[in-house]
């Protein structure tokens, strides 16, 4: 079975988040980047499921600019065998990134798409599932378990008011919760054998993919910041103050 | 022109949040259809009653007695003539199944909508709530997930809707529900509810957690937690408030134990009035909180709740 594994760079989730003066977006200038943490999760997956014997061949892809490449090298130094990298600098909609990936999968043929719920940066929680509604293959969306299964997989899924299991046929397409697994830290040794792994370079246009969208980022800011009230000293100072101050008792 | 609204339910009662996800509907003024996908009528009469809806369009199948994506969206796009926007409610439902339907329809997606500006323009928060975007689609059909904690919930009134018989699209045999386990309980639901009571390491083992539901249930509230509460297993992962976890903005949350983690205050800082109980006064939870109460939880939260 070969697993397919999309990754995303992104701010890195330990930096302080800083809006550009100008307000067109957010200052990513000399900010440390990283893999996206939920795709770091989809990663370790992919790898679990090879270490069983259960996966073959696990195939990492990221569409980005040329520093991508970094997360690309730190998913084949996690333990993946060979990476995809499509090159497009600036700003990609959900749709596109989508269909530049189903046009990975297509030349790929996995049997297994994994990817991260959501990335930190721009929250979508959306890929995973508009590449499974292009491919037209089922998906299961914040996983918590991924078992193989001679059809396909069953899924565990963190949904509201707490989990649900589907039974998913043929190749599938996951993404992948919090507490799926902990992805393991990249030793040195692995990075430099990672530096001999091949990495194959591919473009939007020989994809035929458009990497347009119909929405176009106008303004960020900052949001409105909750400032620090007052203390009180006892529980029937707090009760009082629930009541008369806040009237929210 | 009609805006699409995607009902969320259990088979028997419509869900909290569709009833916010129609109030970001109603911003958009135009006509609003909901789209009840069930296996059984009960929904849709209930739908029928809300207000400002101009129809409810019913798909009745066996298929629909559990919510799955892959199977619903083929049937979210076969109703999308006259359809300008699409709606459902930013919870896990709502998320697995509308960027499934926007692909569908060749558009992109916005996800957990905070504010609706004009039918083209839309407020939505990125970085984990560390920056708000202001988005324009020129998109011909937007399709959105709406946060619910933005949005009041629209009351229901004594008006009664047509229901008509929705088409069904094509239903794919690649997807089986196989089963659930969901926590039985009779709060009210996290995202929804008017008073949220969390609880964080501070709290110390799922026996003191006890004192935590105490107190909400004395307040008619929901049970929060922190991620360091879920890592330690005090409480089920669906209680989880913050980035990771649910966006909550109750009139009162209680933030007990909690430290007050950047990522945690993502999920809770539009609360309208924030409670901190922490028996460290150096805790930055201090620094979001309307009233903190500094003190030891295992006689604060019993007293709290006695007199409250």
């Amino acid at each position: 079975m070969k697993v397919l594994v999309a990754v995303k760079r992104v701010i890195d989730y330990s930096v302080k988040v800083r809006i550009k003066p100008d307000q067109s977006d957010v200052d990513l200038a000399n900010v440390k980047m990283s893999m996206n943490p939920f795709c770091e999760i989809a990663v370790e997956e992919a790898i679990r499921l090879k270490e069983r014997g259960e996966a073959s061949e696990v195939v990492v892809v990221s569409i980005g600019p040329k520093a991508c490449q970094d997360q690309i090298r730190s998913a084949l130094a996690m333990g993946a065998d060979r990476g995809i990298w499509v090159e497009h600098d600036g700003p990609a909609g959900g749709l596109a990134v989508a269909k530049g990936l189903a046009a990975v999968a297509r030349e790929e043929s996995p049997q297994l798409v994994m990817l991260g719920k959501q990335s930190i940066d721009s929250d979508n929680n959306q890929t995973g599932q508009m590449l499974s509604a292009l491919l037209g293959w089922p998906q299961a969306t914040f996983a918590s378990a991924v078992r193989k299964t001679d059809a396909g997989f069953e899924v565990t899924r963190e949904i509201d008011g707490g989990l649900e299991t589907l039974a998913l046929t043929g190749p599938s397409v996951v993404t992948t919760d919090l507490r799926l697994n902990e992805p393991r830290f990249i030793k040195l040794p692995d990075i430099m054998k990672a530096k001999r792994k091949p990495m194959a370079s591919q473009t939007p246009e020989a994809l035929g993919v458009a990497m347009t969208s119909g929405v176009t980022l106008e303004r960020v800011e900052t949001p409105t910041e909750r400032s620090g009230g007052i203390r009180v000293d006892s529980v029937d100072a707090l009760i009082h103050a629930l009541k008369h101050d806040a009237q929210v008792l | 022109m009609t805006t699409l609204l995607i009902a969320e339910h259990d088979g028997q009662a419509l869900k909290a949040a569709t009833l916010n996800a129609l109030t970001a509907a109603q911003a958009l003024d135009q006509p609003i259809a909901v789209l009840v996908m069930s296996a059984t009528d009960t929904v849709a009469q209930q739908a029928a009653r809300l207000p400002t809806v101009s129809r409810v369009l019913l798909a009745k199948g066996d298929c629909f007695a559990h919510p799955m994506a892959a199977v619903m969206a083929p049937t979210v796009v076969a109703n999308l003539s006259g359809v300008t926007h699409v709606l459902a409610a930013a919870t896990t439902f709502g998320k697995d199944l509308l960027p499934r339907v926007a692909a569908l329809a060749d558009v992109d997606c916005l996800t957990d909508v905070t504010a609706v500006l004009s039918g083209e323009r839309f407020q939505r928060p990125i970085y984990a709530g560390n920056a708000i975007a202001t988005v324009h689609s020129r998109d011909p059909l937007k399709v959105l997930s709406v946060r619910a904690s933005a949005f009041a919930a629209a009351m229901p009134g004594e008006q009664e809707a047509p229901i008509e018989p929705a088409t069904l699209g094509e239903v794919p045999a690649h997807t089986a529900f196989v089963g659930a386990e969901l926590a039985q309980s009779d709060r009210p639901e996290l995202t929804a509810a008017s008073v949220v009571v969390s609880g964080g390491r501070g709290v110390g083992s799922r026996e003191n957690f006890d004192l935590v539901f105490e107190l909400a249930d004395k307040l008619g509230g929901a049970v929060g937690a922190s991620r360091a509460a879920v890592d330690a297993g005090y409480v089920a992962n669906d209680l989880q408030v913050g980035q990771t976890g649910k966006v909550v903005a109750p009139d009162l949350y209680i933030a007990i134990g909690i430290s007050g983690a950047i990522q945690h205050l993502a999920g809770m800082k539009s609360s309208k009035v924030v409670v901190a109980i922490n028996s460290d006064p150096e805790a930055p939870i201090f620094e979001s909180a309307d009233y903190g109460l500094v003190g030891d939880l295992f006689t604060v939260l019993p007293e709290l709740t006695a007199k409250i």
